[in-house]
This record gives structure tokens, C-alpha cells and sequence, in this order.
């Protein structure tokens, strides 16, 4: 029996690349691993593509390779200005959860954390996903009592979601100063133990390959300057390396989707603002979870190479320089050291800045726009990562099927016109 | 950093300021008058443009006085300040002004033009 197309993903895979395995590290290590293949191609643009993805970060190859394993479209390109995921994709803190209060944040995020949860295993691809739980910390009577209420309608939603004391806070965490005479003292916190980290790179790799072994082009250093649109539809993108037309575009530009938005003529709910982080020196194992504060503006995880792994927040201003302003790293570095008074000893290695796109009720817009046959999904903020294959998913099913999906539907821009905004800047204090 | 220059207090780092977004976003008179959509332009829609940008500043923590900035997104030199109740005097600050999509959008052909002095 012919097997539908939604299954063919990893047929696909087994037939066109080397499979990924211990066999083949095996293999390989006897040829001081100088025969590995190659893991996509990058080929010159055809003249015309029935889809092109702007944007080959997470969001856009993800939906590149929905596309191509769940709605059997084969004739696709991913273009992008710089390296495939060399923008917000390489700069994130990489932290993985799904505790978010409203119903339509829920639905996107547990579908994005499910798929986490077996995307290694369907791209062949490592991408290092670790649940190691993620603890959001409270330090003000309001803000615990806040965070019950937050943790039941979590739970209501079917989401892994737990409230902790000090001192089961000190268990876990035994590095945590929990001493209540803090100037923010920690009086509890919740906990999403499915909750986590992955390797981001791994996941652009990931879905690049996997992307590519599907047929899709994946095409760097091509810069989309403009849109072809004919009588109110998009017909094609014009580039770095000239026009390309496509019966139909999905942007997933992030921090650039305002300026790509007024390409096409319309406007976007979206301030572009510079988000910064920062890597320790390695160190030994210290830290086996993710601990985030929103009252005090401080995140961190440690990775596997060992850095403790940084998230400052957010800076006021505009800007597309992906660099911010020191003050929001001393900030964070200064609550870090008081909850954790043993990093005071750690020396930053590298601080870096990305360009992120802020919308004002901090929920993502995964929507059609004005232009017939344009979709744009943008507005992640401060937090898109964790959503990466979700929203790749629901974005392929919004451009294969031309209408928005019940997960994708709530993310419309029409809300900005209905008002029937999802404020999520409760959940997306800091680590979002 | 931002190192921005109070037109009362002198060149301050930006941790002192508040920022106060876009600037000449005029309020609808009459929001009545505005269906969802056009309300909806005024309220929501941004201009974030990469490159030239006129914003509103506050000296929160010295003068807390209000001005406003010419600065440019991408290399954040900021070339033109300006009192908060003024047009840029600045060649690029008057193109970027006359430019601006808000200038047709629906809010500022139903209301008369805010008068700078």
C-alpha cells in the first residue's frame, strides 16, 4: 500500500542522505571523519518555485520542511540574506517550555514542546534536547500568589505545571541563595519539569537537512529586496540574485519583518528592539535546570560545553544594530550574583545582541496579510525559539491550505483590529 | 549605549532615559469618527523603520523633560534633538517626516493637522 505523504518525511531521508547513527560515527571515525557527506546542498534559484520561505532561520526551514513532509509540496526555496541560521536561531538562550496562561499561548506552545519531544528522532539529526525543567522564581508575596493562579490555569490546559517552596527550590538548585533577607528574597517558584533546552544550531541543521533531502532549496547570501505582486498578489520575491517567482511567500524574518512588511505595502504591530545574552567560561557541571526570574530579570541555564548561559532583557529603543546597551547586562549579571553568590567569581567569555520583534500584547502573529498568497509569521519577540517546530507547522498547514488552522487561527493581524489581543507579557517576563 | 544629549542637562547615558517611541503619531480627535480598522492603524501599527527614525525621549531621571530624537536604527548615531513641540529642522529629519505613511493614514486625513510651531 502507497503511504500517504505526511509519512514520507523520513522515507525521504533514508533514501537521499546517510542516515546519522553510532554505526556511522563508527564508520567515519576510521576515516578520521573526512568522508561525511554533505548535509545540504546549495544550489543557484530556479526561476520559479511553487513556495519560497523567506528566512532560513528555525521558524522558516521548519516550515520548509512541513511543507515538503506533511503537505507533500516538493518545488520549495528558503532564502536567506546571511548563513542559514545565523540571526535569532544562533543567538537565543535556547530554553524550551510551554507554561504560558491563555488558551490560544497553551495550544501553540504544548504543540511546539510535543514535537520537541520526538524531533531528533524525525530529523536523524541530534538536536541535544534536554528536559531538564525550567523554574521560574518568585520573590514577592503578590508574585507567588500570582503564580498560583497562573500555575492552576496551566494545569487546566493539561500542562505539566508545579509550585515549589524555598525549600524544595534549595534541593533542586543547591548553589541558590535562599536567604529571605535578599533584597529579593526567593519565596517559591513553578516549575515545567518537561521543560528544557535543545542545541539551537542542531535545530536549524537539523531541519535544513532534513529539508533538503525533501528537495527543498535552501539558498544563502540572497538577500529578499522586494516583492513581485501583481493585482493584489504576491507572485515572486526579487533578490541578491534576481527575481524569483512563487505562486506563493511565507516571511519568517523576525526582527526584519517590519521592513519587509513595508516592501509589500502594509504595516506591522511590531517594534524591532536589540535582545542580548551572554556566555560564562566553562565550568563544571553546576547547574542542572533552567532558572528564570521575572521580577528580578535574570535567566540562566548551563550548556553542555559547560558556560553558564545568560539572558539580559530587553532594550526600550528601536534598533537593528544586534547590540544593546551594557546597563541591561550589568542589571542582570547583578541579580544573578545575588541569587547565586558563587558566580561571582565566573568571567563572561562573549556577549552578543540580536534584533528581535516585539508585538504589543507579546504573542506571535502567524497570519495572512493584505497581499493574497503572502503569509507572514513574525512577532515571536523575545521567546521564539521554544516554538520553533510548532510554528513551522502551523505555518506550512496556513500557506499549503490558504486558511489558518485552530492553533494558528487566534494569531491572526486581525486581532489588532477585533482586539482580541493574547497578553501574554505575564508569561514572557524574561525567559519567553 | 546610547549617549544622548538632554538639550537641558548635557550628554547622559540612556540608562537615565525613558523612552517614549515613535514621535508625530497624532491622536484622533475624535475616535468616533474612526472605524476598527483605521483605530487600529492609530493604535497598533508601528512605523519601525531600519535606518532614519524620529522618536520621543524623557530625561526620567534627571530633568524629566520630554525631546525628541533623530536617530538612525542601524548604527544608532543620532544626528538631530529637537524640542518635543517642533518639526526636525534637519534635511533627512524633513524628508523622513513628509515621507512617513502616517502622513496619508486614515487618522490624519480625518483630523486637522497638528500645528508645530
Amino acid at each position: 500500500m502507497k503511504k500517504p505523504a505526511s509519512n514520507q518525511g523520513m522515507q525521504g531521508l533514508r533514501s537521499e542522505k546517510e542516515k546519522y547513527s553510532i554505526f556511522s560515527l563508527a564508520r567515519n571515525s576510521l576515516t578520521y571523519h573526512e568522508n561525511w557527506s554533505q548535509a545540504w546542498r546549495s544550489p543557484e534559484p530556479k526561476s520559479e518555485y511553487d513556495t519560497i520561505i523567506i528566512g532560513a532561520g528555525g521558524h522558516g526551514l521548519a516550515t520548509a520542511y512541513y511543507l515538503a513532509s506533511q503537505h507533500g509540496m516538493r518545488n520549495i526555496a528558503v532564502v536567506d540574506k546571511g548563513w542559514l541560521g545565523g540571526g535569532n536561531t544562533g543567538r537565543n538562550t535556547t530554553i524550551i517550555r510551554s507554561n504560558y496562561m491563555w488558551d490560544e499561548s497553551a495550544g501553540i506552545y504544548e504543540h511546539s514542546l510535543k514535537l520537541w519531544e520526538k524531533l531528533s528522532q524525525e530529523l536523524n539529526f541530534n538536536t541535544m534536547f534536554s528536559q531538564r525543567g525550567v523554574l521560574t522564581l518568585a520573590h514577592t508575596e503578590h508574585e507567588l500568589k500570582e503564580m498560583n493562579r497562573r500555575v492552576e490555569a496551566i494545569r487546566l490546559n493539561g500542562i505539566d505545571s508545579e509550585v515549589l517552596n524555598p525549600n524544595q527550590i534549595k534541593k533542586l538548585v543547591p548553589i541558590i541563595d535562599i536567604n529571605p533577607r535578599l533584597r529579593y528574597p526567593v519565596m517559591g517558584g513553578f516549575i515545567q519539569r518537561r521543560g528544557g533546552t535543545a542545541r539551537h544550531d542542531a535545530v536549524a541543521w537539523g531541519y535544513a537537512r532534513a529539508a533538503d533531502s525533501l528537495g527543498v532549496d535552501i539558498i544563502q547570501n540572497c538577500e529578499a529586496t522586494g516583492f513581485i505582486i501583481e493585482k493584489g498578489t504576491v507572485k515572486g520575491i526579487q533578490t541578491a540574485k534576481g527575481p524569483i517567482r512563487a505562486k506563493k511567500v511565507g516571511c519568517v524574518v523576525s526582527g526584519h519583518a517590519g521592513v519587509l512588511a513595508n516592501l509589500a505595502g502594509f504595516r506591522l504591530p511590531i517594534d524591532s528592539r536589540p535582545l542580548q545574552a551572554l556566555v560564562s567560561e566553562p565550568i563544571k557541571p553546576i547547574l542542572d535546570t533552567v532558572i528564570m526570574s521575572n521580577s528580578v530579570h535574570m535567566y540562566v541555564s548551563q550548556s553542555d560545553k559547560g558556560e553558564m548561559v545568560f539572558g539580559a532583557g530587553v532594550d526600550s529603543y528601536n534598533s537593528y544594530a544586534q547590540r544593546g546597551s551594557l546597563n541591561i547586562i550589568e542589571g542582570m549579571l547583578a541579580a544573578a550574583v545575588e541569587l547565586f553568590p558563587v558566580f561571582s567569581r565566573l568571567r563572561m567569555l562573549r556577549s552578543w545582541g540580536g534584533v528581535v520583534d516585539t508585538c504589543p500584547d507579546a504573542s506571535p502573529i502567524i497570519s495572512k496579510t493584505p497581499i493574497d498568497n503572502l503569509y507572514f509569521n513574525c512577532g515571536w519577540g523575545t521567546g521564539g525559539f521554544k516554538a520553533t517546530p510548532g510554528s513551522g507547522h502551523v505555518f506550512a498547514d496556513l500557506i499549503a491550505k490558504d486558511e489558518p488552522n485552530l492553533i494558528s487561527a487566534p494569531f491572526s493581524l486581525n486581532r489588532f483590529i477585533s482586539g482580541y489581543l493574547i497578553d501574554e507579557h505575564g508569561a514572557a517576563g524574561v525567559a519567553h | 549605549m546610547l549617549y544622548i544629549e538632554c538639550p537641558w542637562c548635557g550628554f547622559r547615558d540612556d540608562e537615565e532615559f525613558h523612552y517614549g517611541g515613535e514621535a508625530h503619531i497624532q491622536r484622533p480627535t475624535d475616535p468616533n469618527e474612526l472605524n476598527d480598522e483605521e483605530f487600529s492603524e492609530y493604535l497598533y501599527l508601528k512605523s519601525n523603520p531600519k535606518g532614519v527614525i524620529l522618536e520621543r525621549w524623557l530625561h526620567s531621571r534627571g530633568c524629566r523633560r520630554w525631546f525628541n530624537v533623530l536617530r538612525n536604527t542601524v548604527t544608532n548615531e543620532i544626528t538631530e534633538i529637537y524640542p518635543i513641540d517642533t518639526l526636525p529642522n534637519s534635511k533627512e529629519g524633513t524628508e523622513y517626516y513628509g515621507q512617513n505613511w502616517r502622513r496619508k493614514s486614515s487618522v490624519e486625513k480625518t483630523i486637522k493637522p497638528r500645528e508645530y510651531k
